[in-house]
């Protein structure tokens, strides 16, 4: 069972449809107990950062701490950024820190927030985007963007005048900048192998 | 390359999708889960439901239709039409909503959309804006809520800039002038308000044929085409209508 986090930000709800339409078992849960139990984390997030920092409270520890351990975790959108040390939107919000690497503002000299689908680079070394291709259209919607600074972080790469972080991988974390649960039947196919590597991770520990 | 977006509309009144001309005399389009779903499997980037009743008993039937939406639909969409507060906006998006946008209770207290920004990111308030040519200088265009039953004195240039300023993470413009009649989108209004702001711009009204989408974006400078009776009424279909702006040198997710 996934368990996607519910911490009282908008549209957790729609991470856990997009699961179950699927066929994967998944619930929104903001038990410690359906946590450590989990087969893998989702971190949802459409929020402000502090927000969504402030919220997530006392789980942070834990999530960090079973992450630490092994338990896959995906962070998508501003769940995504919480995976790394710092952001400065809205003033300067400490994250979950399993990622080195801190949230900035998009550059400026384009359009922003940076919203739609855009096409994103996928190296064949992350497993997250197994049997997608080369390349596929994705849904973003942020303003904010995360300079990796983690060497032994696997990044895949949209191009919207620069070079900016659609998604990490670091050994069991994973982050995605963009909505895989708004982004059609690519993102659906994302969240799939995000079940497939929480299932091969379950049966491992067997 | 980040794409240009297409976005079919779903204007709702007792659970159905309608459709008018210049805002009046409706017509039935169908059942919006329904319709919702079949633009997803078209190819739609996006879907906006705008409930334009907008009264106490319509609020818990859209949240409704949100919640359903949320469960077929895996695309991301905006729900509008009458929402006042943040508590609102709150139960929309943990409903399923990606976006929320407001008109007229931003035009009476435009603090909710710092309000709406702090607390949920700028990307998921959108600032709708009806917008009506002035009588008086033609090179201006006047502000009108209330589903468009109220002109204000406001200009929709400056309120888009100050709605920028405040929070809203996206424009909804739409034409009153130019809505339901199929004969184009006003691209003076377009242009002026893209340009004059740094956030996307949403052209809607006026989407008669094809050629009309390109104008938005190659004239209008929009960043997405928001249509309704174009889609609705069988003319043509998502697939057709992105083939052919593709075809025209707009980046298209296709």
């Amino acid at each position: 069972m996934i368990v996607v986090i519910d911490y009282n930000v908008g549209n957790v709800k729609s991470v856990c449809n997009a699961f179950q339409h699927i066929g994967c078992e998944a619930e929104l849960s903001c038990e410690p107990g359906a946590i450590e139990e989990a087969s893998g984390l989702v971190l949802p997030g459409v929020a402000a950062f502090g927000f969504a920092v402030s919220a997530l409270g006392p789980l942070a520890e834990l999530i960090k701490g079973l992450a630490s351990k092994g338990k896959p975790l995906l962070g998508i959108c501003v769940g995504y950024q919480m995976l790394f040390e710092e952001s400065c939107e809205y003033g300067r919000h400490e994250g979950l820190g399993l990622i080195a690497g801190s949230v900035v503002p998009i550059p400026p000299g384009r359009v922003i927030p940076h919203i739609g689908w855009n096409l994103v680079e996928l190296p064949q070394d992350m497993d997250l985007f197994a049997g997608l291709g080369k390349e596929k259209h994705f849904y973003f919607a942020h303003s904010y963007c995360a300079e990796v600074s983690d060497e032994k972080t696997k990044i895949a790469y949209t191009d919207y005048g620069f070079e900016l972080a659609a998604s990490v991988q670091k050994d069991n974390i994973y982050g995605v900048q963009f909505h895989p649960e708004k982004s059609g039947k690519h993102g659906l196919k994302a969240l799939k192998n995000f079940d497939d590597i929480c299932e091969r991770n379950s049966n491992k520990g067997t | 390359m980040l794409t240009k977006r297409i976005i079919p509309c779903l204007d709702v009144k007792d659970n159905r999708v309608v459709k008018g001309v210049n805002f009046l005399n409706l017509r039935d389009a169908g059942d919006p889960v329904e319709l919702g779903t079949r633009y997803s499997d078209e190819g739609a980037d996006e879907l906006v439901f705008l409930d334009i009743t907008a009264t106490i008993r319509s609020r818990k039937t859209i949240v409704e239709l949100v919640e359903k939406v949320a469960e077929n639909v895996f695309i991301p969409f905006t729900v509008g039409g009458g929402i006042q507060t943040v508590e609102q906006m709150d139960t929309l998006l943990r409903s399923g909503a990606d976006k929320v946008s407001v008109n007229t209770a931003a035009v009476r207290n435009p603090n909710l959309l710092s309000e709406a920004a702090r607390r949920f990111g700028n990307q998921c308030v959108v600032l709708a804006i009806d917008a009506r040519r002035s009588e008086v200088h033609l090179d201006k265009w006047q502000v009108c809520i209330k589903a468009g039953t109220e002109p204000t004195d406001i200009d929709a240039v400056e309120w888009a800039a100050q709605g920028e300023h405040l929070g809203a993470g996206e424009i909804l413009l739409t034409s009153m002038d130019a809505d339901g009649t199929k004969a184009g989108y006003d691209n003076d209004l377009n242009r002026a308000i893209s340009d004059a702001v740094n956030i996307p711009v949403i052209a809607s009204g006026g989407a008669g044929k094809l050629e009309h989408l390109y104008d938005a974006i190659a004239v209008g400078h929009a960043d997405a085409i928001l249509m309704a009776s174009i889609t609705h009424f069988g003319n043509y279909n998502i697939r057709q209508i992105k083939e052919y702006l593709r075809d025209r040198g707009i980046p298209m997710n296709l």
